[in-house]
């Protein structure tokens, strides 16, 4: 453990902490590793949309796990991010359904308005890009993610009215 | 016959909700299991009986694998749904859990009644937000109708059902690695035996099905397996959720007769887009072997045609592609989206994958060399069968079936350092 920590509620703020307990809740009482996933993604979602080392590790205190095993959850999966993204991470996806259906356009498009390509974020803060596997919504391909949202039957000028309506 | 079971509900106006789940006779079966205390062998009898095979791709008889189990044996069991739906061009699932979440519900009961386990998990992959909070609101429903919690309908069995969220690995979605990433782990698969039903989650017996799986028995129980073989094919039971993507007027999901010729399914889906002739066909999801397209016209949508022809139903993803589709750039993103996706457990799969795409990318940007395509042979037989999982054999199926099928294709990259239908 990275540091001592003598009360758990002293590691996020209450309302973190009932979020977490909530998953904690699900699984046995000895077991709670199991919601090492949700508790990263509420930390994550609290943290502008990425994961430091600090709240890994505070993670790590929470749920009674050694560091390292919450650093390997966190770089295993592709919904946690360990650097900044933008406010509104936007997640295109480019497998066969979307690729034939002309996401290339879609990706273009947005390169172009905003001035960024995968992997990076605009310099306001406000948008990045990342290119994503099949998130099956291939009936509506092309389609992407931006936040919780889904969004399918893209064209160029659809794209445009999506990122005009976000804050 | 055309939405009968998993998606009977479909028609009605907010179908995912309790009250008009419950007008098509929902959770009558369950009510009618508990109160007349159906002997649990029974029911796996029925199961069996429906010819229902594992709907997330594997085509496991899905009655066999229950019988596994167990029953008495002493200790916590546990019932695991894989809504970890993520096979390229697979898009059912989510339709289950968004427009009748609580026939799924309803078949977790019952299927942990039918194996003795009182508590379930139903793992949603990460990405399924909306779904997610359909059946996250589901769930409370049947909790408050007493479906969910202890001593349901004073039947004396207890059952409790919780969601799981992933975080965006396609891997999960193998059974033993959804288990792993339940227990808050990596999800790297396990090697098998010990199988889920002697050492499943927690190291208890756990039975795992898919979504549409667990979503048709209740309809199996309250109609009867023979009812629910019937509407199917021999080897083939039941309706199934074919979802169908590509180049296509109309994409969507299907619930239809197993052995529903493709042509049939082809036009309810609106037929081609643009009027452009059929190229091929990739049946079962990207790992599925890549069939052309005038052999598919003649082929059925169930497991033993589609196997005929050198492939598989797997999870009943459907992507057509028209001849505007260049057969090498297609693979290239299939080979990419493996390689991305292989958990780095095996070493085969690991760096194969990595071959595997590399030699397609440079047959793809006019860099290919003539021993390549052997060479692309050589990898994808390194890679199959000797890995712990199915990763490695689905990265290599479609490499075999693209040059089994458009070797001249690969060649005319190689040849010319372009692609013969232009479009690449």
């Amino acid at each position: 453990m990275t540091v001592t920590v003598k009360d758990k509620t002293e590691l996020f703020s209450p309302q973190i902490c009932a979020e977490i307990d909530r998953w904690i809740a699900k699984y046995p009482a000895e077991w709670k590793q199991s919601a090492v996933m949700g508790a990263l993604m509420i930390v994550q979602d609290d943290n502008g949309g990425w994961l430091t080392t600090e709240l890994m590790d505070r993670v790590a205190d929470y749920l009674d796990m050694p560091p390292i095993a919450v650093y390997e959850v966190a770089t295993f999966y592709s919904m946690y991010e360990l650097k900044p993204v933008g406010k509104h991470k936007i997640c295109v996806c480019t497998n066969v359904s979307c690729m034939t259906n002309k996401s290339d356009l879609i990706v273009e498009h947005l390169e172009k308005k905003l001035g960024i390509s995968f992997g990076e974020v605009t310099e306001d803060g406000r948008f990045s890009m990342k290119e994503v596997e099949c998130l099956g919504a291939c009936g509506g391909a092309p389609m992407m993610q931006i936040g919780k949202q889904y969004y399918e039957n893209l064209t160029p000028e659809i794209v445009d009215a999506i990122l005009e309506g976000l804050e | 016959m055309v939405n009968e079971v998993c998606l009977r509900t479909l028609d009605l106006e907010r179908p995912w909700l309790m009250e008009q789940y419950q007008s098509r006779g929902g959770y009558e079966v369950l009510k009618q299991v508990l109160t007349e205390k159906r002997a649990p062998e029974d029911i796996i009898e029925e199961v069996k009986k429906s010819g229902l095979r594992g709907r997330g791709g594997a085509g496991f008889p899905t009655g066999l694998k229950w019988s596994f189990i167990s029953r008495n044996a002493p200790g916590q069991k546990y019932v695991v749904c894989n809504s970890d739906e993520g096979e390229p061009g697979t898009f059912k699932d989510r339709d289950i859990l968004r427009y009748n979440p609580h026939q799924l519900i309803e078949g977790m009961i019952l299927a942990g009644y039918a194996i003795g386990a009182t508590r379930g998990y139903n793992y949603i992959r990460g990405e399924f937000w909306e779904p997610y909070e359909r059946f996250e609101q589901a769930l409370q429903e049947a909790r408050e109708a007493g479906f969910l919690g202890e001593n349901l309908l004073g039947s004396g069995f207890d059952f409790e059902l919780h969601t799981h969220l992933g975080g965006g690995a396609y891997i999960c979605g193998e059974e033993t690695a959804l288990l792993e990433s339940i227990e808050g782990k990596k999800g790297q698969p396990r090697y098998k035996p010990p199988f889920p039903a002697h050492f499943g989650l927690y190291g208890r017996p756990t039975i795992i099905n898919n979504t549409e799986s667990l979503a048709s028995i209740p309809m199996i129980l309250e109609k009867g397996g023979e009812w629910f073989a019937d509407i199917g094919v021999k080897n083939s039971g039941g309706s199934k959720l074919f979802s169908i993507s590509g180049n296509i007027n109309n994409p969507g999901v299907f619930e239809i007769p197993m052995g529903t010729p493709f042509s049939e399914l082809l036009e309810m889906a609106g037929g081609m887009k643009d009027g452009r002739k059929i190229k091929a066909v990739i049946p079962g999801g990207s790992s599925a072997p890549v069939i052309p397209g005038d052999l598919m016209m003649d082929l059925n949508m169930d497991y033993d045609s589609i196997a005929g022809a050198g492939s598989m139903l797997g999870s009943g993803a459907v992507i057509v592609l028209d001849d505007t589709n260049c057969m090498v750039k297609t693979l290239e993103r299939m080979s990419y989206f493996y390689h991305e996706e292989s958990c780095g457990q095996c070493t085969p799969c690991r760096e194969g994958t990595g071959w595997l795409y590399r030699v397609v990318h440079r047959i793809e940007s006019g860099q290919g060399r003539q021993e390549d395509l052997d060479l692309l042979d050589d990898v994808a037989d390194k890679i199959s069968g000797k890995t712990i999982c199915a990763l490695g054999d689905a990265a290599a199926l479609p490499v075999q079936g693209m040059l089994r099928h458009y070797r001249d294709e690969f060649q005319y990259h190689i040849d010319h350092k372009r692609c013969m239908v232009g479009a690449g």
